[in-house]
């Protein structure tokens, strides 16, 4: 496994087709339209020569306490299939879940990605690490969750946190949180840690950080809660395919209404997308169009915001803070039309005149020299 | 009594009077354009300020200044100084081209003036709290009022040399409007008392949008003193205009009468006004020299200057007497203008400033008006003659 | 001569005397109160989240057109206050992290100016103290506009034949049994419909229940005289545009002046009166003088 080459000669050495790649490369260019320097680009072509000339990422990847649903929607991506996608794209050499090594083979594994590539590899966690009890909830071979992190966060070149749990706690730490549940970045401050939080998150905001960094080294730019931008910038709402109905006023009242069945906004049945920054609305999942919450007539729940998946009922209605897109609302005392010039002129002239006319007339009768009539 | 008026005579049609013309046509033509585009398009006036000039100027302003007729008239009929009856016709006149403008003014302010008619119709509607209908029905009544009083002249003219129609029924109708004209004159001391008075209950609705130097119960008093006093001043303006540009003997000790009346008024004036703002204690907000106290303390400074100007020089001449006049009404003018725009505040973000054809259109009345009365000054027995009853 | 002299002093005094003291007498008004069947809305800034749902209900059921003049940003039907296409409007106040919406209409007062400013009544306070517009009785004169201390009325100005433009309270719908389209399409209750006693009651109770969620008041319930509309806020009222908060009403003062000077017309006939007599008793003086 440890051949140099780069993706684009795996790719064609396993049989995989340039059409397959491309078509690969223009749903990255859907994922992330701005903000990363791999999809800069305004053709699949460009974006497949700069992902191609690059070497296959390591990457490892540990469970926590986890659903797995994270893995599951790695999983359901078509485009590429799975097997390319972990042995072509990336090079997964460790995963508790699809890996086919068990007991020792598995742990050895493990040991041998981390030696192989010191410092290189990307190191991705999902589920959240308990830290009641010293971290007893979590044992994998002897070793509780926070050791089990630190140990391979310590030789990556970064970590990203896959799903709400990994972020932030998810699921697990929400009231009363009895495991102590907490996000990787609480753990882990000496490297880089990216946050792709959702319930599960898109599998191709995790591609394209991961080939960000292989193709350019770097991590893609952070949010202040550690999400990449460019899938995170802006809310569900701001570009949901329902938002004229939001706008129009016409909201779906019930399950199943007229409404609801014509396709209006969800607001009412407690939509959270207005709230809720996540690039689903426009990214939406397994290349199925229409397949994410809203698409299929359920409100978002805001699983990746930590305010609200898990702790706000699902059917209540969000309190929406900040007004979007950025201030249409006039003011409570709006500016409203001013002065022309023009006048302002014409009735300072009419004024002088006047006021310079009725002295030389005033003068004149003073004088007494106005015998002759005038008018 | 009435025999001493005669007509100025002279030709009508001089450069001046078609300056005057010109500028009378171009108001007409900005009016008949108001009313193809409407309101928005044509004027300055916005949701904030509803009302501009043509209220607040040739309405308010303009009546206020063609009080002459109405505070002589208290003075002849009521203070019973016949002596000054000379001045009583020109006076009158004014005060019909005044008010007439000043219904005009209204005509093409209003959005639909073509329910105007209904206001003194529809009775079983009036609004009887409204000040606005008081004012209106007032100036409509008033309006005619004062062309029934002019009439005579007209009459006395046409008696002697109209066409055969006119003649006979000038012949017929003078006895008769000679003998009625009492109860008529006291018709038209009535209603300007009533609705100069509710031009400032008027602004009283505005409430707190008005600024407390200026938002008082006393304002329908102070209106009404502010329109005498300017009616005083304009009857002294006027007649040592027109003495002096027809080349009549003016009837001085009358018009430094009538001054000295308006002067002291003017004191009166700030007395009530100051009196009644310190007890309310909104005399505090004078003291700051924002755009309110400065306004406030130049209409002060105006109301008393003409007593200044006459305490100072005690025997005027024809243009001392013309300056003070004119500062009255300025004053007058000044208090009104800014009780109906200046210190109106409908919030933050509104601006008004009157727009080129609403001014031009204003320009255009005052032209129309002046065009008149030189017309008629001319031609009827208004003016009183070279030789004064004295 | 003295004795023209002295009738003079008496007759400045006695006109003095008719014009000064009649607004003093004036009797305090009695203080308007709700209509028995009054209706009204209660409009809760923390629980708007601005969705506009209620402009365009209110656009739609009085089929109002678009707002083409802009907010000078090319927004198309984005009006900046209430005006001549906009009859319900929410605004925002915004200053830093302090941030509020607030929905405006016309108030629905109790003692309303412009109802006391109209010449024929075209606005008319009616059922359910709903103050209503009639066209056929409108002349056009915007003093209604002058007078509201909400700024309410708006005109047609861009028309040849323009009408003035105010929330009626869908008086259509409330005869029809229906409530007004903006408290029914709100998508969070954050307007809500009611008898005006009942609002009165929830609104008091909200403030009760929620210590410190709410400026400690319910604007409209006694400002200007009270109004039909009533507010709740978490900031001041006066930073969502509410500019006054006076108890008076804005008719109270100059109908109690204006029906002192005018009660039952006595003063201007006594006046007319009083100059006829005058005058008749002058009639033979004045040409002695001359």
């Amino acid at each position: 496994m440890t051949e140099n080459l780069t993706i684009a000669e795996r790719l064609r050495r396993s049989g995989v087709s340039r059409r397959h790649f491309l078509t690969f490369c223009g749903k990255l260019m859907v994922v992330a339209p701005a903000g990363l320097a791999i999809t800069k680009f305004i053709t699949p072509e460009a974006v497949a020569a700069t992902i191609g000339g690059a070497r296959r990422p390591s990457v490892i990847w540990l469970h926590m306490q986890d659903c797995t649903g994270c893995t599951e929607t790695l999983l359901r991506t078509s485009e590429p299939d799975l097997a390319t996608l972990l042995f072509d794209v990336i090079s997964l050499d460790y995963h508790e879940t699809v890996m086919a090594a068990s007991g020792h083979d598995a742990e050895l594994a493990l040991r041998d990605a981390m030696e192989q590539n010191k410092g290189k590899y990307v190191l991705v966690v999902e589920g959240s690490i308990p830290t009641k009890e010293n971290g007893a909830y979590l044992k994998i071979a002897g070793r509780n969750g926070i050791d089990m992190l630190k140990e391979v966060a310590a030789n990556s070149a970064g970590v990203i946190s896959m799903g709400s749990c990994a972020s932030w706690g998810g699921l697990p730490s929400s009231n009363i949180n009895p495991t102590g549940a907490t996000g990787v970045d609480s753990i882990i401050k000496d490297k880089p840690v990216v946050n792709l939080p959702g319930c599960p998150p898109n599998p191709y905001v995790l591609l394209a950080t991961v080939l960000e960094y292989a193709s350019t080294g770097k991590l893609p730019q952070l949010d202040k809660l550690g999400r990449p931008k460019f899938a995170y910038d802006k809310t569900i709402h701001e570009h949901c395919p329902r938002r004229a109905h939001f706008d129009a006023g016409q909201f779906a009242a019930q399950f199943g209404d007229s409404g609801h069945r014509d396709g209006w906004c969800l607001y009412k049945l407690g939509c959270k997308g207005p709230v809720t920054h996540a690039p689903c609305s426009t990214r939406h999942f397994n290349e199925v169009v229409d397949c994410w919450p809203i698409g299929i007539g359920a409100p978002c729940v805001g699983c990746t915001e930590k305010d609200i998946a898990f702790t706000k009922p699902i059917f209540a209605t969000a309190d929406i803070v900040h007004p979007f897109p950025p201030d249409f609302y006039p003011p409570v005392f709006a500016e409203h039309k001013g002065v022309s010039a023009a006048a302002t002129g014409v009735a300072g002239l009419v004024g002088g005149a006047l006021i310079g006319a009725g002295f030389i007339a005033s003068r004149k009768m003073s004088d007494g020299t106005s015998d002759e009539p005038k008018e | 009594m009435h025999t001493q008026a005669q007509p100025v005579g002279g030709p009508l049609f001089t450069r001046g009077y078609m300056v005057l013309l010109a500028i009378a046509g171009i108001g007409i033509a900005l009016m008949i354009w108001r009313f193809a585009v409407g309101l928005g398009a044509a004027t300055g006036l916005s949701d904030g300020y509803p009302l501009g000039i043509w209220i607040a100027f040739d309405v308010v302003t303009g009546t206020a200044l063609a009080c002459g007729g109405y505070a002589v008239a208290l003075l002849v009929y009521i203070f019973n100084k016949g002596n000054y009856h000379p001045l009583i016709r020109p006076a009158i006149l004014t005060s019909a081209l005044g008010y007439t403008i000043a219904g005009a003014s209204v005509a093409v302010d209003l959005g639909r003036p073509w329910n105007m008619w209904k206001i003194p119709t529809y009775f079983w509607s009036w609004n009887l709290n409204s000040s606005l209908l008081e004012v209106a029905l007032c100036i409509m009544a008033y309006v005619c009022v004062l062309w029934i009083e002019l009439s005579p002249a007209f009459m006395e003219k046409w008696s002697v040399d109209g066409p055969p129609l006119l003649k006979r029924w000038s012949q017929r109708l003078l006895p008769i409007l000679n003998k009625a004209l009492i109860w008529i004159i006291a018709l038209g001391m009535l209603l300007p008392t009533m609705h100069q008075s509710s031009l400032g209950s008027l602004m009283m609705l505005a409430g707190p949008k008005l600024h407390p130097l200026w938002f008082t119960g006393w304002l329908p008093l102070l209106f009404l003193m502010c329109c005498l006093a300017m009616g005083y001043s304009i009857v002294v303006f006027e007649s040592v205009f027109s003495s002096t540009a027809y080349g009549r003997k003016p009837e001085m000790p009358m018009l430094i009468n009538l001054q000295k009346i308006a002067a002291w008024g003017g004191l009166v004036f700030i007395v009530v006004r100051m009196a009644d703002l310190a007890y309310s204690g909104n005399l505090r907000y004078a003291t700051q020299l924002d755009l309110y106290g400065t306004m406030f303390w130049i209409e002060n400074v105006m109301w008393i200057l003409p007593l200044a100007m006459m305490l100072a020089s005690p025997r005027p001449n024809l243009g001392s007497l013309f300056r003070g006049a004119i500062v009255v009404a300025l004053a007058g003018g000044l208090y009104r203008f800014d009780t109906y725009l200046v210190a109106f505040q409908p919030g933050p973000g509104w601006h008004y400033f009157p727009s080129v054809p609403e001014m031009f259109i204003t320009f255009g009345f005052i032209a129309i008006e002046l065009a008149i009365y030189i017309a008629v000054v001319k031609r009827f027995p208004i003016l009183a003659g070279r030789t004064p009853a004295h | 001569m003295s004795t023209d002299r002295r009738a003079f002093f008496k007759n400045i005094a006695t006109a003095a005397a008719t014009l000064t003291v009649l607004p003093t007498v004036a009797q305090a008004r009695e203080k308007k109160t709700a209509p028995s069947d009054a209706v009204g809305m209660l409009y809760d800034t923390t629980k708007c989240v601005g969705c506009k749902a209620c402009v365009v209900a209110c656009k739609e059921e009085n089929k109002l057109p678009a707002d083409i003049d802009g907010y000078g940003q090319g927004l198309y039907d984005a009006p900046d206050s209430m005006n001549q296409y906009t009859k319900n409007i929410i605004q925002l106040y915004k200053d830093g992290d302090d941030q509020s919406y607030v929905k405006k209409q016309c108030m629905h007062c109790i003692d309303p100016a412009c109802v006391g400013a109209c010449m024929l009544g075209a606005l008319e306070k009616g059922k359910f103290g709903v103050v209503s517009y009639d066209v056929s009785k409108c002349v056009g004169c915007r003093y209604c506009e002058t007078v509201c201390p909400f700024n309410v009325p708006k005109f047609q100005w861009a028309k040849v034949a323009p009408k003035i433009v105010k929330c009626e309270f869908c008086k259509d719908r409330l005869a029809a049994g229906k409530e007004p389209a903006c408290t029914a399409v709100c998508p969070r209750k954050a307007v809500i419909y009611g008898t005006y006693t009942e609002l009165l009651e929830e609104a008091h109770r909200r403030l009760r229940e929620n210590p410190g969620k709410y400026v400690n008041k319910v604007y409209g319930e006694h400002e200007l005289g009270g109004t039909q509309m009533l507010y709740l806020s978490h900031i001041e009222f006066e930073k969502l545009g509410f500019r006054f908060k006076q108890d008076e009403s804005v008719p109270h003062l100059q109908q109690a002046v204006s029906h002192g000077i005018y009660k039952g017309f006595v003063g201007p006939i006594a006046l007319y009166g009083l100059l006829g007599a005058v005058m008749f008793r002058n009639r033979g003086n004045s040409d002695k003088e001359s």
